[in-house]
């Protein structure tokens, strides 16, 4: 044989007779990072991606977190001297904002980068530049609006932004381009990664499992990205049209010019609500996965509790009026966002009761991870009791705007999907880094988070329906708001100090934490059956799903598929609904123009606020960085 | 854990057409968003409209005839689309290099007539709401004529050089299928910009 | 000088917010319907944590599985269980559905009689501005017509119609112990109507975040008895009172000399300034700078002398006025009963 000839077969070797540990090294070469700064900056690695995603959205959360803090602090006494009301007002627009657009939301998509392709059985996510490149997007767009903050010209006019307030008149100077402009670096990231979930979780799964197999949390990330494709766009448009009434003079909110004032909170609650399930639908799939794990059974109701997250997917684009009712819209409409918001109550409330009869004399394990789940229950229903109430035309027009439902959102989002959320990181932590959390720190954790929570907030409710509005930078003595707010400001340092613990465990259990082991838990998802962390291939070989808890189902012999590349990338590719295997896909290598096209969008973003000229040239620039990034770089990626 | 292998897979194929491919389910995710931002654009000019006392806020509707040589260019051209669409499919390259010509031509010739578009609107877009309207939409629009064309000259490019084999012509396809889309989303703003004000 | 705190005087007045409790048909309604949903929905709350806690400690445990056991083995062992799961489940969706519509047709009830027409009484123009509140009392004979700012009062027992607009940014209309919201939108007119049934006064505050100052734009809605409102009304139909006094005198001078003109009006002298409040009785208001300071002589001079150290941000440029001059002005605007 000639050497070309060797080179050839071995180029196009199989799997199929390899021993474990060859195979192993053959993969680890095939699907590695390039070494160098390059190399880690071009790692396209799902899981790479995702533990970068996860890192940063909790340094937001870290900053966000903080800036509610100060807020806390000057709030405690009335009339305090602590910050004046123009700090006070960026600091809780970027609370908001961080807290929606660069924690929230990333986050709960950094876990689905993560974990999803490892909970349907394969080796990397669909489109895994666009998942880098949505990731750098979000890591500028967050920098941007930051270091704006910091440079004192952060946005002022509240998460919400409502118009007339940013628009041209009211908000000279560069405060709400810059937040505008941070929507729409936040949301064409958010909707990359969505489309990269949705095609993962469509034609990625492992062979064998069918629709009724997939995981509960694989459907709730789908689902959650269905909304954020349906959803972002209408935020994504308001802040394009608000911009444009800033920089070149349109009028889309101006009624002098036939614009409309209302045009614009339309456009943003048509988001705004479906962003509280894309936040809240990721949290109920954490908790299905270790609701089920600690109870030893599979989910009671698997099939109610897909349902209902289509269910509240559907449900929650009929709601954004109830954002709106002091608006002065006609009555009768406004009744039937009462009833639609009143009805989401139902999915709601069958996911709760499938939860508890699945725990039901099951005497689970109290592992902070569970410990979480208990607190989310506690939380997370207060909050959508709190809910029906908004939801109430009459009611809401005494609590809209005021303390109640800064406390009921703060029950349902906190509840509802940050504790899930410190419940999925105690839980899945082993799997990433290899080592358990603290056990010991993580129940002071949830203890000083739970009743810090509850401090913090409770009281809310009745400052509210005490007559104190929101977004106030300070109140009278005499209005007898004080020793409320004091007793909130204390718990919420608590929540404070919880964070600390909670990041403190993180950085010391990655360093030495109890070796975890494949499967700590002895949860029955195919995550656990990669090694902890899992090697940059995932699956040595391609797993054969035959029951929606595969682990549990096949002891200790999982059967798997075998006959792939182990010289190049390649992906198993299958049928959307039976999960057939269809073709043996190439995906791509690393690249660094990922990064470097990210660079071109930022670029474009941020000059376009200075010259409106910008988004032309920048335009162009970013063309020419994307036939950097598309241009292929060898014959063998056009067969494979 | 043991593996215990069952299913020997080095038979398939490594790329595939149309549901098939994930590129295809990809592109699809992106139009329906992209559907969805021209939808809810669509919403916000109805809305407008549903408000204002008249229609439009300026003193005549846009000179529609380039717009109704854009739609006729637009739908004409669904035919070559469709033919290298199927060249694709078939994997005959001359045939698909042709094609493709023709589409830049017709892709190019697209972003010229909008260019007139834009002249005869009789209405700049800081006049007023409804100016700002027009622009809006034809200016979205604009942008996915802007990023198919230059995503069709690319491909054309790309299948003069030794890499026009294997998975590109799947590519081929998906390019066209996103054509369709760009076809598809105009219609409605056809009727909406040029021919509602004329009610 | 922000620490100055409403007078004691007034500390026995109804004018603390509360919308539990409620001194207006509407806010009484509200109230009620408030504590319906509590009380109901608080059981039910209760009633979740009591189940979440015996799921996972009481009860009796299911036997455990046998050693190698799966836990899809134990499942299977107990399809009596996963039955009466099924059904416990689904009875709770039912009543979840049925508690809904409960609530959703309270609900619609009440809305129903909060917005039902009422005949025409009073009629109010109330205009949002950044951060105070222009009051326009309407009347088909213009001489009636009376202007003010940020002190609404109303006669008690007589439907009172609100209209309100705004001029720069949306605010919203709030006086818990009487009404809910309605916000004041540029472009638009709300409707709200006002039907006080106790005397009082009734402390409101603007509810959308409307830019610097929103923590400062409070108003005041005061109810009394008809014959007291009409005697109100026609001290504020009339021009400004004449100074009686030296100081007031040199007030009145330096008012009309120094640039406080180009924004107050003060109807009986050349004041004609649109843009800030009305002064021509501004001595007879409760409070100052939209309920932010009692209105007193002290309170006056403190916020004429630096309008920016009680409410940065706000539109009220810093005066330089002569110390004696600012007296003048201040006993001036204080005597404008």
């Amino acid at each position: 044989m000639t050497d070309v000839a060797i080179r050839a077969s071995e180029k196009d070797l199989r799997d199929t007779d390899l021993a474990a540990e060859d195979l192993h090294d053959r993969l680890s070469r095939a699907w590695g990072a390039k070494s160098g700064l390059i190399g880690w900056l071009s790692d396209v690695d799902h899981k790479a991606v995702g533990r970068r995603y996860i890192f940063t959205a909790f340094v937001f959360l870290a900053l966000a977190g903080s800036a509610a803090a100060l807020m806390r602090l000057q709030l405690a006494r009335p009339e305090s001297q602590l910050i004046g009301p123009d700090l006070y007002n960026q600091l809780f627009t970027m609370h908001g904002t961080t807290m929606m657009f660069l924690f929230a939301v990333p986050v709960m998509q950094a876990f689905a980068v993560y974990l999803a392709p490892l909970m349907v059985g394969t080796r990397n996510i669909a489109f895994p530049r666009l998942t880098l490149f949505s990731y750098y997007v979000y890591v500028l767009g967050g920098l941007m609006i930051w270091v704006a903050f910091l440079m004192n010209i952060g946005p002022d006019v509240g998460w919400f932004a409502y118009t007339p307030l940013s628009g041209p008149q009211f908000s000279p100077g560069k405060r709400s381009d810059i937040w505008a402009q941070m929507i729409t670096f936040t949301e064409v990231s958010s909707l990359a990664v969505a489309v990269s979930v949705i095609v993962t979780v469509f034609k990625q799964r492992a062979p064998g499992m069918t629709l009724d197999r997939i995981p509960l949390l694989v459907w709730a990330m789908l689902v959650t990205s269905f909304l954020i494709m349906f959803a972002m766009p209408a935020v994504m448009l308001a802040s394009t049209m608000l911009i444009l009434d800033r920089l070149v003079g349109t009028h889309f909110f101006n009624y002098a010019e036939g614009g409309d004032t209302l045009l614009w909170q339309h456009l943003f609650w048509f988001f705004g609500h479906p962003e509280v399930y894309i936040i809240f639908l990721p949290g109920t799939g954490f908790v299905s996965q270790i609701v089920g794990t600690f109870s030893r059974r599979p989910v009671f109701g698997y099939l109610p509790l897909v349902l209902a997250l289509v269910a509240t997917g559907f449900l929650s684009f009929g709601l954004w009026v109830h954002h709106m009712f002091a608006t002065g819209l006609p009555q009768l409409g406004a009744s039937f966002f009462t009833a639609s918001s009143m009805l989401i109550a139902v999915p709601s409330g069958l996911q709760i009761f499938c939860w508890i009869a699945t725990l039901w004399g099951s005497r689970p394990v109290l592992a902070t991870p569970m410990l979480f789940v208990l607190g989310f229950l506690f939380i997370f229903v207060l909050g959508g009791m709190t809910g029906v109430m908004v939801a109430s035309v009459p009611i809401d027009l005494q609590v809209h705007d005021t303390y109640f439902v800064v406390a009921h959102f703060h029950y349902v989002l906190i509840g509802g999907a940050v504790f899930p959320l410190l419940g999925a990181v105690y839980y899945w932590f082993p799997k990433i880094t290899g080592r358990l959390m603290s056990e010991r720190l993580g129940k002071w954790n949830f203890w000083t988070a739970f009743i810090g929570f509850n401090v913090a907030f409770f009281g809310m409710h009745i400052l509210g329906l005490m007559g104190m509005p929101r977004r106030v930078y300070t109140y009278q003595p005499d209005l007898g708001w004080g020793p409320l707010n004091m007793v909130s400001t204390a718990g919420a340092l608590l929540l404070a100090a919880s964070f600390g613990l909670f990041f403190i465990n993180a950085l010391v259990s990655m360093r030495s934490g109890a070796p975890a082991g494949n499967n700590p838990w002895g949860a029955g998802t195919l995550e656990w059956a990669t090694p902890s962390p899992p090697p940059v291939y995932n699956f040595a070989r391609y797993p054969i799903v035959r029951h929606r808890e595969p682990l549990w189902a096949e002891g200790d012999e999982l059967p798997v598929a075998h006959g792939l590349m182990v010289s190049q990338r390649e992906l198993l590719i299958t049928t959307l609904t039976e999960a057939r295997p269809d073709l043996r896909e190439g995906t791509p290598d690393g690249s660094i123009w990922p990064f470097i096209a990210a660079l071109a969008v930022a670029v474009a973003f941020i000059c376009s606020i200075f010259w409106a000229i910008a988004a032309v040239w920048g335009s162009a620039l970013v063309g020419l960085t994307l036939i950097g990034w598309f241009w292929p770089k060898s014959v063998t990626e056009d067969v494979t | 854990m043991k593996l215990r292998p069952v299913t020997d897979l080095s038979g398939l194929p490594t790329y595939g057409y149309g549901p098939q491919s994930p590129i295809w389910w990809g592109t699809l995710g992106f139009m329906a968003l992209e559907g969805m931002g021209f939808a809810l654009a669509i919403g916000a000019y109805l809305y407008l409209y549903h408000l204002a006392p008249g229609w439009p806020l300026a003193d005549r509707p846009p000179n529609h005839w380039p717009g109704t040589l854009m739609t006729a260019v637009l739908l004409l051209s669904a035919w070559p689309n469709k033919l290298v669409d199927r060249a694709g499919h078939e994997e005959d390259l001359p045939k698909v290099q042709r094609l493709l010509i023709v589409m830049s031509v017709i892709g190019l010739l697209t972003l010229v007539i909008r260019f007139w578009e834009f002249t005869q609107l009789y209405v700049r877009w800081d006049q007023n709401a409804y100016g700002s309207l027009l622009w809006l939409l034809l200016g979205l629009h604009y942008t996915h004529l802007i990023t198919d064309v230059g995503d069709t000259l690319v491909l054309t490019a790309l299948m003069f050089t030794k890499h026009a084999r294997g998975k590109r012509f799947s590519d081929v396809s998906d390019n066209a299928f996103y054509w369709y889309f760009v076809i598809g989303a105009w219609l409605p703003m056809y009727v909406l910009i040029y021919w509602v004000p004329r009610w | 000088m922000v620490a100055l705190s409403l007078p004691s005087v007034l500390t026995g007045c109804e004018r603390w917010p509360d919308a539990l409790d409620p001194k207006a048909p509407e806010a009484h309604d509200i109230a009620w319907l408030i504590w319906t949903f509590t009380g109901l929905l608080g059981a039910i709350w209760l009633a979740v944590v009591i189940a979440m806690l015996i799921a996972i400690r009481g009860g009796r445990r299911v036997a455990p599985p046998a050693a190698g056991a799966t836990p899809l083995d134990a499942l299977a062992l107990h399809p009596a269980g996963e039955r009466s799961r099924t059904v416990i489940v689904g009875v709770l969706g039912g009543l979840t559905a049925l508690t809904v519509l409960v609530l959703t047709g309270l609900s619609y009830a009440t809305q129903r009689s909060l917005f039902a027409p009422r005949q025409e009484g009073l009629s109010i123009l109330v205009t949002g501005k950044q951060w105070w509140w222009e009051l326009q009392y309407e009347d088909a004979d213009p001489s009636r017509i009376v202007e003010t700012a940020n002190e609404i009062h109303v006669p008690v027992n007589v439907p009172v119609t609100l209209k309100l607009e705004a001029s720069d940014v949306i605010h919203s209309l709030w006086v818990p112990r009487l009404m809910g919201k309605e916000d004041l939108i540029p472009g638009r007119q709300n409707v709200k109507r006002v039907f006080v049934t106790q005397p009082g006064v009734y402390r409101g505050q603007c509810a959308e975040f409307c830019g610097q100052q929103h923590a400062h734009m409070g108003l005041l809605i005061v109810a009394e008895p008809m014959a007291d409102f009409e005697r109100w009304r026609d001290r504020q139909r009339a021009e400004a009172a004449s100074p009686s006094s030296d100081e007031q005198q040199a007030g009145h001078d330096a008012f009309l000399k120094r640039s406080c003109v180009m924004c107050h009006q003060i109807r009986g002298t050349d004041a004609g300034g649109r843009s800030g409040p009305d002064l021509t009785h501004v001595g007879s208001r409760m409070t100052l700078a939209a309920g932010t300071l009692p209105l007193t002589r002290g309170s006056l001079a403190a916020w004429i002398v630096d309008p920016h150290g009680v409410k940065p941000g706000v539109d009220m440029p810093l005066t330089k006025l002569e110390p004696d001059e600012l007296n003048a002005i201040a006993a001036y605007l204080e005597s404008l009963k």
